[in-house]
């Protein structure tokens, strides 16, 4: 009953080219792939909160802080009142893997450079995320409320993939 | 009981607008979404936007005519302006949009 996870998506866009399989992710499973994805974008946002000059990106970065933190603050309210116990696993391990070869290659980048390898960076990895949501951690998501702040991540992470391709467009 | 009916007719007369009360109305931002705006909005009338939602939104007026930046859970209260169809949006989340019908 080995089931090919669809998250290879989230590592096949400059993060690295992995395939993972596996079953069918478990709740707990989700809950901390969901958190660890949302975690790297905070981390990866501080970077460029730090590093760039550009207003545009500095804002949109802080947003992604900002939006990324409020819903993982939501998601450990929630696995909190499931009493879940959010579940290493080898996609998390995978994502943070790459995230962290990501952050390496975008610190030594500075300026222009850095400006558009971060923001083409988000908008390949919000496409990515949202790509694993909608095909393989929604419909594979047991708990309905689960399953709910998922989608509901998902609407948000869309805007933000927009919001990125935005910022993208105005660097050109 | 004279000086307490005057400050009332006063206080009456103030909130009349244009033969009609002003209407106050609450707009409940969650999930993502504006809730529903109400049909029929007059200048004058207030809207509280309340921002039940875990993340921050505004809610922006593309002709400029007003810009709230709303904290989660918080809320703030506006006069609706002059009548025409106002769009509105918001600046992080530019996906989530509404649009005040305002008739004289």
């Amino acid at each position: 009953m080995i089931r090919t996870i669809a998250i290879a998506a989230l590592l096949t866009f400059g993060m690295g080219g992995a395939v993972l399989a596996a079953d069918a992710p478990t709740d707990a499973q989700i809950a901390h792939i969901a958190y660890t994805a949302g975690q790297l974008d905070i981390t990866a946002a501080e970077q460029a909160i730090k590093k760039s000059k550009n207003a545009e990106i500095i804002a949109f970065a802080k947003q992604m802080e900002e939006d990324h933190k409020a819903v993982n603050d939501q998601a450990l309210a929630l696995v909190k009142k499931l009493n879940v116990t959010p579940e290493d696993n080898p996609t998390s391990q995978a994502l943070s893997k790459a995230a962290a070869d990501k952050l390496a290659e975008l610190d030594k980048l500075d300026g222009a450079a850095f400006d558009k390898a971060y923001i083409d960076n988000e908008v390949a990895y919000h496409k990515a995320v949202n790509s694993a949501l909608s095909d393989t951690l929604i419909p594979a998501a047991q708990n309905a409320e689960l399953k709910a702040l998922l989608q509901q991540g998902l609407t948000l992470f869309t805007e933000h993939e927009k919001h990125a391709e935005m910022v993208a467009g105005m660097l050109k | 009981m004279r000086p307490f009916a005057l400050a009332a007719a006063a206080a009456l007369a103030l909130m009349w607008t244009g033969g009609a009360l002003a209407a106050d109305y609450t707009i409940v931002i969650d999930k993502m979404a504006f809730g529903a705006v109400p049909e029929i909005l007059h200048p004058g009338d207030t809207i509280t936007w309340q921002n039940d939602d875990a993340l921050r939104h505004t809610v922006t007026a593309r002709d400029g005519s007003f810009d709230l930046n709303l904290p989660s859970k918080t809320s703030a209260k506006m006069t609706v302006g002059a009548a025409g169809s106002v769009p509105f949006f918001c600046k992080f989340h530019p996906g989530m949009t509404g649009t005040l019908v305002v008739t004289p």
